[in-house]
Formats: structure tokens, sequence, C-alpha cells
């Protein structure tokens, strides 16, 4: 990451490119992983504590102990 | 390589980082965990921590029971064993996902650094925004801490923080890529850095201080803190490891076969 205008040593190996990916075919997969990502953070994170949906205890009761683990509030 | 190679590769090694992450929470954090609950069964009634009517923590077993008082009809034993594994195995596919994908979009990106080394610095970095900072604020609480009239704005407060936190982080990122033609990578890198600490640093002093410790035993509470910590450091980790090996395996074979 540093000073990439040095001159290269000579001799010196030339670095393999570095994969890309093509950023039209990332974003859809992005947005639908992110999403899905997000639902079910909150569902382990603060479902049933500070918003209930569903209604109930079962959820909170059933990730309790790496609600408090994961270092988020949990009641 | 494609958006789902780097995808498929982040939900295994987050499935990996939640089984470690569990093995982890279950050993080093379930005992003070379970020294919590024993203080809030014996001491909730008489000693909580605010002596006002209104601040109590539902210990009855109405909105907040620990299983024994089956208020979900869950059992501390289930909720030490399949809950904690559900719990850290959801986050771990989940944070492996999206953090799978970010490496895909900076992968050849970042610099000069290799496919390896964005990897483990998207995960290092996520560690730092999404983790680190956010429990330097806010601070993992054990049960018999909080106040069951405060978990709304505690909750608010911390996602808040969660969101300052990564935002500036990614902020920040984009910022060094933008100044290091101009700075040079070390001097760029530096300035993020900087910027990141200052931004976060400002919400932390702005935002709401949480202290609903009460007579709660320092022992315990540090215990508790240093195994959630542990937990979360063990999860991240094992997400990185994992999938800077799955990545770097990938990438050596479509090259040895390009
Ligand atoms: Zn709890």
């Amino acid at each position: 990451m540093s000073h990439t205008a040095a001159a290269p040593l000579t001799g010196a190996p030339t670095l393999p490119d570095v994969p890309t990916v093509d950023l039209r075919e990332l974003a859809p997969w992005a947005l639908f992983v992110g999403l899905l990502s997000l639902l079910v953070l909150f569902f382990v994170s603060a479902d049933q504590g500070a918003i209930s949906i569903p209604a109930g205890t079962a959820i909170h009761e059933w990730v309790h102990d790496g609600r408090h683990l994961l270092g988020y509030p949990c009641h | 390589m494609t958006a789902r190679s780097f995808l498929v590769r982040g939900l295994l090694a987050g499935l990996i980082a939640g089984a470690f992450a569990f093995v982890v929470g279950y050993t080093v954090g379930e005992p003070p965990i379970d020294d919590a609950i024993a203080l809030e069964a014996t001491a909730a009634p008489a000693a909580a921590p605010d002596p006002t009517a209104g601040h109590t923590h539902d210990h009855a077993g109405t909105a907040h029971s620990h299983g024994d008082d089956a208020g979900g009809g869950i059992s501390r034993t289930t909720q030490k064993t399949w809950g904690l594994a559900t719990a850290t195995i959801a986050v771990g596919v989940a944070l492996g996902g999206i953090v799978a994908l970010v490496a895909a979009g900076v992968a050849g990106r970042l610099g000069r650094l290799s496919l390896v080394g964005s990897t483990a610095l998207v995960t290092a970095l996520g560690f730092v925004a999404y983790s680190l900072l956010p429990f330097l604020k806010y601070p993992a609480a054990p049960p018999a801490v909080g106040s069951a009239n405060t978990i709304g704005s505690r909750t608010a407060s911390y996602f808040a923080f969660v969101l300052i936190s990564v935002v500036a982080m990614v902020a920040v990122v984009a910022l060094a890529g933008a100044l290091a033609p101009r700075l040079g990578g070390h001097q760029a890198v530096v300035a993020a850095g900087t910027a990141y600490v200052a931004v976060v640093a400002v919400a932390a002093l702005a935002m709401p201080t949480v202290n609903e410790i009460g007579a709660f035993p320092a022992d315990v509470l540090w215990e508790f803190r240093l195994s959630a910590l542990l937990t979360q450091t063990a999860l991240w980790a094992a997400l990185g490891v994992a999938l800077t090996w799955l990545l770097g395996r990938l990438e050596s074979r479509s090259r040895a076969t390009a």
C-alpha cells in the first residue's frame, strides 16, 4: 500500500495481478446478502428485547446467553 | 473469481467462526453468566440497584426469566448449549457473508494488497468497528445488570454507536484510498486512522453513558466482560483466518489453471 510510485528494483519479481470482482456483478449479491444478514443479526441481537417481532420471549430466551456474550444489550 | 465464490467461502468461514466462538463462549463465558444468574436469583427481590418501584428487572418470570422460571420454557442447559451455539453460529454466518462480499468488493482495489492481505484487513477493521469500539463505549452487561425500563434507550444507543463506528470506518478507508496518490500510502493510512478515532471519540463523548451496575460484584463483572470480549475476538479471528485460507486456496487454484 505504500509508495506505489517507487521504481521496482531490477530483477525484482513482478507481483501477480490480484483478482477483482466486477462491481455490477457484486451489487445484487451485496444487497440480498446484506439485508438477509441484517435480519439474522436483528433476531439474535435485539428481537424480543427493545422491539418484539413476533411478540413473545422464545427467541430472546433461546439466544439469551449469546446475546450477552456477543455484547448486545439483552435486558 | 465471482461474487458467488466469495460468498460461499464467507458463509463457510462464518460457520467455522461461529462454532469456534461457541466453544470459547461456553468455556470462558458460561461460568460468569451462571454466577450472575445465581446472584440475580438470590439478590433481586431485596437488593435491586435502584430502589424505586418502577425499577424491577422482571425477574419474577414475566418478561425476562432465565429459563429456570420456565419463562420461555427453555432450560438453562439449553440456553448454554444449543441456544448459545445458535447465536454464535447465526452471527458468524451473517458476518461471514457481509465480510466476504466486502472483501470481494475491495479485492485488487486496496493499493497493492494481495487478496489475502485485503481480506485480512477487512476482517480486522470489521472487528474494530463492529465489536471492539462498541464494546469500549457500551461494554457487555451480564444478566442481573440493566433495568427493564431502559432497554429501549440502551438498545438504540448501542446500535446507533455501532452504525456510526461502521460508517466511519468505511468512510475513512475510502478517504485513505483518495489520499494515497497525493500523500503516499503510509501518510494516507495515518490520516484515515486519525479521522476514524476522532469521529468515534466525538460520538462516544456525545452519546449517553450507561451505568446500571449498582452493587453487582466487580470480580464477576470483570470476568464476564473479559469473556465476552474473548468470545467476540475468537469469532472475528476465526472468521479472518478461515476466510483468508479459503480464498487463498481458491486464488492459487485458479492461478494454476489459468
Ligand atoms: Zn439477559
